[in-house]
């Protein structure tokens, strides 16, 4: 039964694979999209400040931590096409283990985040921007972004079970751009009127920016934060894993 | 029926809490090792319902329910290795190719992936779709997809099959191609409990057929016991000229009201108990009036007049039911 847990998960992973090789254009949709909105904040809008090192240096983790949370709709999207396909109906009526699906989606949804915050980096590298922290440091910034994601994943996944409408997806991504763009990721919050800069202070997602500037030792980052980039997503998941698994298994009352 | 395949007791099942559709009301059906049980039913019977009960998708309210000698309930696992289900909609990935989709399946039947490989390679030959390649799902024709998605439904070789309007929406020569493969099936001792809309498709392939209404079973038997129910037999006379179809009601051996008239195809058609003396008094008056047959025929009711008759007549204004006939 373990032992299927593992393969069956392996095999759902691999379906997912396969569709990447499929639509490869998709994937690479995904991946691009990210470093064009770095390259317009970092030339169109931070041109006005003028490009300078420093400001790269701020922006760089805001972008992470934003591609990060975007993943949220890649998720849901996913989720909510699978939900309303007959394919579901013959997994779940199969004696494969039940969360194999939940499993192999979110081995994903990681991989491909993974690899977007590489090709990100690396844009970023070419543009000039430095990590100035060390290895380690660098390692675990990279590992509080991958945190935040995996607690944005539960979230899509739970949000696409609630719902599981093509037309919540698109509501969703409408709303990420507001929930994303009230960060730090952009611009300080001492730079806002003081209730927006709380909003923004609040936002999980400025925690993760922070930490990850921290690490990276960039401006604008604080090294108490670190606690908070690690709390928040584990807070999001305590509540929305358990919720998402078993929205899952009651999905055939 | 020592052994049965499938045993469906008092099994209810309501959608949408407070004041939702009953979508079964206490169905009981027993399906018989080695056969093909028909349920025919129009739009909202609860056939579907039913189908998703016994392949474990969803839980009844009420009643018990026993596939391939398991409760669906308490050993729901243990059926799921022991059925195949074919929905009405394609249960298949759509962008994947139809050798990855059988493939696939067969992992998670926990087949091996060298055997998963085999059987797909196996499955693919007898469905005529070997040389479909890497072409995924969604550019399949709806017959090939059909063919595919029963196929995806054999992969663990299933004591019981469950198929759900298999043919709904397949062109004539879709449906054709799906009716041979589930005849090929029977032989090989597999269960099948199929559901449809078409009254031609459960008395072409079904050993007995449960009529489902309301969502209770309100006949079950055999073709042949189900038209004996609504009586007598029937003498069809088709006219040459139709406006003497008016003039010949009054041959036939029963009351006027008993006849029914279809002037599209200048037909008469009347329930007869003795088949010999009717036969003969409607041949001598129609000589005695010098009305003109094309054809006179003796025959048992058809299934579409059974279904009428045990569904209640306002079902005749249903596009679905008249389609089948």
């Amino acid at each position: 039964m373990s032992t299927y847990a593992l393969t069956d998960s392996w095999t759902m992973t691999r379906r997912e694979l396969a569709h990447w090789a499929r639509q490869p254009v998709q994937l690479l949709v995904g991946l691009v999209f990210p470093v064009m909105l770095l390259l317009m904040f970092g030339y169109l809008v931070g041109g006005g400040r003028g490009v300078t090192g420093d400001y790269l240096d701020y922006l760089v983790p805001g972008m992470l931590a934003l591609t990060m949370a975007f993943g949220l709709e890649g998720t849901l999207l996913a989720v909510t096409q699978d939900l309303n396909k007959g394919v579901i109906d013959r997994f779940r009526s199969m004696p494969m283990t039940n969360g194999a699906v939940l499993v192999g989606r979110s081995i994903a949804d990681m991989l491909q985040s993974a690899l977007g915050l590489a090709v990100l980096i690396g844009v970023a590298y070419a543009l000039g921007w430095r990590a100035h922290g060390s290895p380690g440091g660098f390692l675990g910034a990279v590992g509080l972004l991958l945190f935040f994601r995996f607690a944005m994943l539960w979230i899509g996944i739970h949000l696409a079970m609630v719902a599981g409408k093509p037309e919540l997806v698109t509501a969703v991504q409408i709303l990420v751009w507001p929930v994303g763009f009230l960060s730090n990721a952009f611009a300080t919050p001492e730079t806002m009127p003081g209730w927006l800069g709380t909003v923004v202070e609040w936002n999980p997602m400025s925690h993760t920016a922070t930490a990850v500037r921290d690490l990276f030792g960039a401006p604008g980052g604080a090294p108490g934060h670190t606690w908070a980039a690690i709390v928040w997503p584990l807070a999001l998941l305590a509540v929305f894993f358990p919720l998402a698994v078993r929205r899952f298994g009651r999905l055939s009352k | 029926m020592a052994d049965p395949a499938i045993t469906v007791e008092g099994v209810r099942k309501k959608y949408g809490g407070k004041g939702g559709k009953v979508a079964l009301d206490g169905l009981d059906l027993q399906v018989t090792r080695g056969t093909v049980h028909g349920v025919l039913g129009p739009n909202g019977a609860g056939k579907t319902t039913l189908v998703r009960i016994l392949s474990t998708l969803l839980r009844p309210d009420a009643g018990r329910v026993e596939v391939a000698g398991r409760d669906v309930l308490t050993h729901a696992r243990e059926v799921r290795f022991r059925i195949g289900l074919l929905g009405q909609h394609a249960a298949l990935d759509e962008e994947l190719g139809g050798r990855q989709n059988l493939e696939m399946f067969g992992r998670l039947y926990h087949l091996g992936t060298r055997h998963a490989r085999v059987r797909a390679d196996e499955l693919l030959e007898r469905f005529g779709l070997a040389g479909t390649g890497r072409k995924p799902v969604k550019q399949y024709s709806g017959g090939m997809r059909r063919r595919l998605d029963l196929a995806a439904s054999l992969i663990s070789e299933p004591e019981v099959l469950f198929l759900d309007e298999p043919t709904t929406g397949l062109d004539p020569r879709g449906r054709a191609e799906v009716w041979d493969s589930v005849r090929s099936l029977v032989g090989g001792g597999t269960t099948v409990l199929l559901t449809t809309q078409y009254l031609e498709e459960a008395d072409q392939l079904a050993d007995r057929i449960a009529v489902v209404d309301g969502g209770r079973v309100i006949a079950d038997g055999t073709a042949d016991q189900l038209k004996s129910l609504t009586g007598a037999d029937r003498i069809d006379v088709t006219l040459r000229d139709a406006d003497q179809l008016g003039a010949a009601v009054a041959l036939l051996p029963v009351p006027e009201d008993a006849v029914t008239v279809d002037a599209d195809r200048r037909l008469l058609s009347a329930p007869v108990t003795d088949r010999m003396t009717a036969l003969s008094s409607v041949v001598r008056a129609l000589e005695e009036t010098g009305i003109e047959a094309e054809d006179i025929a003796l025959r048992r009711p058809t299934l579409d007049e059974v279904f009428l008759h045990l569904t209640g007549d306002e079902r005749a204004s249903d596009p679905r039911v008249k389609e089948a006939v």
